[in-house]
């Protein structure tokens, strides 16, 4: 039995103390979610490659055996290697270099870090801008959640990556050239953070709307909790679970918007590839037969949005108490 | 099957129509074409297109001897004057006759400040009108290569130019937009149909162009394509013909197929690096209150810190001809002594750079093009992991041609890459833009290239003999002798001669020229 009091038979209970958002979280773990995400050999394959690419991203600067953005230590003879297991491959370059020498495992340890931060930040971005938006509109009502959901429409019309684009080319025509290749990283975190904040407001201002009529809601207000307290403490614990599973979601997509762009040339500089902007060099040289250079970062980026996907939906599953 | 219908239909229209059926050459390379005013960008895809639609007095025939095209035929009145008779009944484009006022008018603007294509008309004093189909050119000494500089100084119409403002050349530096840089009105073998900045330009054959062209071309579309694999797919697909820059990666590949044939030869071009010489503090750099690239030794330093068979091998592919001359073996000035460069050497660079006080080295930004020469950006990739090896840190501030030019131009650098062609064929071209000091009011050719203002009295001294010397062994003697001061300094540093490849479909012929340029009248579309 769910401790969640919106999940359907917890409407009828009196809850006499809301449960710390710690403890629910415990609690979930000890039980059906737990249990469900050990009976799904799907999702515990996939956290255990999405854990791998996690720590052989977050310990690339030591788990990586070259750094592909110390030029001292590139040797342009090693360029284009192919991998060790093919003839002529170099031991020491297990996945074969690129034209510059640089080694292809090591660049892509480096840039599913960036690639990795920037999904993880923007993101957490979108979220918060989602849910204080969405929040805010449901509870208000009004002119206010008028106002809000109609920009959010309005957004909805545009593509996220068009969007994102938009943000990127006005942010390179604001900024001096030199400052570029500095914040090109926050640039396009906030491009893909502000293009997918709207699904997020959608979702919490409905969630906000059917919470708000609620008794412990209206128990709060009687005793004079202020409306920031109560959309904060009260309802915005009880609003977070679909969130979550989107945001999961949202984390891959947010990945593949960045491989986008950085693959259209408007990401992250060639200096600090993600793994965009590595499948974007290597195409280059996909013709003349050195398919490695773009097909193991194409793989890196496949692997990793695919166990995210997976992780996502085993999560929406556990987390619907309908198909329980 | 329909589409077999159309090819059918179209074959049949073909031979119905016999010899004089639309041939269309679709070719492209990485960059687009900067402005359509032929005397606003000294740069080889930009002259190509010009003399598409522009002529001058003289134009090369196959040898790159100067023949006749708008003028006739020439005397040498005396030393400094030469006299020109004129083309009758040439037509421009808008279908004014061109008369020896147009030439006139061409020759001033050819040498107003915005000009960038003065060092063709270089040591022109006066250009005046005899009658309305002569014209006599004054030059300011005996000029041994005026004919050489005239191919490239294009004759525009005068009543075209007042009509639409456009006396003066557009001033590409300061980002001018005029009516001549979109729009074109010559008298040559092509009409400009469209130009659509950065996707396509079309240009069309001239119905009442004087000349007979050996070709068969009657439509040029040319195509930027700066991603190196959409460039050869595009030839490979058949939706291009002809590739000026194919991808060094893929020339392998283009060579085994054989609905594709590639012309091969060098380029007159040498790509090099020149280095703000002239300012007392370097913009682009963390030295404070002096600039290093004024000690020779720093630039020693980073001369011999590069490995250029290292870039030949892996980052050329072995198109290239590294070399230490700023001149290429087909020019008249070129000099097999300078050709060796100074030994690949990381202990003597460090060595050097300590000696000049900076021993953990420094930090400074190198300019480099990203869509004007083969593989450009990647030298500079390149160059500056070698450069990290002897302690130098330099950040690459890699941009398309377009914002490159505008930025250099200005002499706004501290480091650049650039290449540079012959386009005369004879070494002052080169001397004059590159080595010779910028005339101290900016006027004239001299230096106009020089961008890091590298300067040295007596080569200056040297490259003025060169101007006007007519004895060919003291004038080579002078550019043998420039060349050498120039060498001694490290005015710049010379890293290899461009390799050529053009990859064609098999139904293409060509004459492929040492400049680079793509000639309208010799490609054939069979």
């Amino acid at each position: 039995m769910s401790v969640r009091p919106n999940a359907g038979a917890g409407e009828a209970v009196a809850v006499p103390r809301l449960p710390s958002l710690a403890e629910r979280l415990r609690g979930a773990w000890d039980g059906d979610v737990a249990y469900s995400f050990r009976r799904s050999p799907v999702a515990v394959v996939s956290a255990i490659v999405l854990a791998a690419c996690l720590a052989g991203a977050l310990f690339a600067p030591w788990l990586a055996p070259h750094n592909p953005f110390d030029l001292k230590t590139l040797n342009l003879l090693d360029a284009l290697s192919p991998p060790v297991w093919q003839e002529g491959g170099k031991p020491g370059y297990l996945l074969g270099t690129d034209d510059q020498g640089r080694d292809v495992l090591s660049a892509i340890m480096y840039g599913a870090r960036i690639s990795l931060l920037v999904g993880l930040a923007s993101v957490a971005l979108a979220v918060v801008m989602g849910v204080s938006l969405g929040l805010l509109a449901g509870y208000a009502g009004g002119k206010i959640d008028a106002f809000i959901m109609r920009v959010a429409d309005v957004q909805l019309s545009f593509p996220a990556i068009l969007i994102a684009l938009l943000i990127d080319g006005v942010a390179r025509a604001a900024l001096p050239r030199d400052a570029h290749g500095d914040v090109a990283l926050f640039v396009l975190i906030l491009a893909i953070g502000v293009s997918n904040w709207v699904q997020y407001a959608r979702t919490v201002r409905g969630s906000t709307m059917v919470e708000k009529n609620k008794e412990y809601v209206q128990a709060a207000r009687v005793i004079g909790v202020s409306s920031w307290g109560i959309m904060g403490r009260h309802l915005l614990p009880n609003v977070m679970g679909p969130v979550l599973v989107l945001g999961t979601i949202n984390i891959a997509t947010a990945i593949l918007t960045e491989a986008t762009l950085s693959f259209l040339g408007v990401g992250v500089p060639p200096t600090q590839p993600s793994l965009g902007t590595l499948i974007r060099v290597g195409n280059d040289f996909l013709f003349s037969g050195e398919w490695w250079i773009t097909i193991f970062p194409g793989v890196a980026l496949v692997v990793m949005v695919l166990s995210i996907n997976l992780l996502g939906d085993w999560l929406r599953d556990a987390l619907n108490p309908k198909l329980r | 099957m329909r589409f077999k219908l159309l090819i059918g239909a179209l074959l049949a229209a073909a031979v119905v129509a016999g010899p004089s059926a639309a041939k269309t050459l679709r070719w492209a390379s990485q960059g687009d074409i900067l402005t359509f005013d032929p005397m606003s960008q000294n740069e080889s895809l930009n002259n190509t297109f010009s003399d598409y639609i522009y002529e001058g007095l003289v134009r090369y025939n196959k040898q790159f001897v100067p023949e006749p095209a708008l003028a006739t035929s020439w005397t040498r009145v005396s030393p400094t004057v030469w006299r020109f008779s004129l083309r009758r009944n040439v037509k421009f484009h808008d279908g004014s006759s061109m008369n020896a006022d147009d030439v006139v008018f061409s020759f001033q603007r050819v040498l107003a400040p915005s000009s960038n294509m003065k060092v063709y008309a270089q040591g022109i004093k006066e250009t005046r009108k005899v009658d309305d189909y002569t014209v006599e050119i004054v030059t300011d000494g005996p000029n041994p290569v005026l004919l050489r500089g005239l191919v490239d100084v294009k004759v525009m119409s005068k009543a075209w130019a007042t009509k639409h403002n456009v006396l003066n050349p557009q001033d590409y530096v300061k980002k001018e937009e005029t009516h001549a840089a979109r729009n074109a009105n010559g008298t040559g073998q092509f009409m400009l149909k469209s130009f659509e900045a950065d996707v396509r330009t079309v240009l069309v054959a001239n119905p009442n162009w004087w000349d007979k062209a050996e070709g068969n071309v009657t439509e040029i579309v040319y195509r930027p394509i700066k991603q190196d694999s959409t460039r050869a797919a595009a030839l490979l697909s058949n939706e291009i013909d002809l590739v000026l820059d194919p991808p060094t990666q893929d020339i392998p590949r283009l060579r085994q197929n054989s609905a594709i044939k590639i012309a091969d030869g060098t380029e007159t071009r040498i790509i090099f690096l020149g280095f703000d010489q002239w300012r007392d503090e370097s913009p682009y750099t963390d030295v404070k209150g002096k600039n290093p690239f004024k000690d020779k030794r720093v630039r020693q330093a980073l001369y011999q810190a590069i490995d250029i068979e290292a870039i030949r091998r892996a980052t050329m592919r072995g198109l290239a001809v590294p070399t230490g001359s700023m001149i290429a073996p087909q020019v008249n000035g070129y000099f097999e002594e300078f050709a060796k460069r100074l030994p690949h050497d990381e202990a003597a660079a460090k060595r050097l750079l300590s000696e000049a006080g900076y021993p953990n080295g420094f930090s400074f930004t190198l300019d480099c093009p990203n869509n004007r020469y083969i593989n450009d950006e990647e030298i500079c990739i390149a160059i500056t992991a070698m450069w990290a090896k002897v302690g130098l840190k330099a950040k690459l501030n890699a941009m398309p041609r377009a914002t490159y030019f505008q930025k250099i131009q200005k002499f706004d650098t501290s480091v650049y890459l650039l290449g540079w062609a012959t386009a005369t064929f004879d070494g002052l071209y080169t001397l004059q833009s590159l080595i010779r000091s910028p005339a101290a009011d900016g006027k004239g050719a001299d230096g106009n290239f020089n961008l890091g203002k590298y300067s040295n009295a007596k080569a200056d001294a040297l490259i003025d003999q060169v101007k006007t010397e007519i004895d060919d062994a003291k004038r080579n003697q002078a550019m043998r002798d420039a060349q050498r001061i120039h060498a001694e300094d490290i005015g710049h540093i010379p890293l290899h001669q461009q390799v050529i490849p053009w990859a064609m479909r098999s139904n293409v012929s060509v004459f492929h020229r040492a400049d680079n340029r793509l000639d309208g009248r010799w490609v054939r579309v069979d």
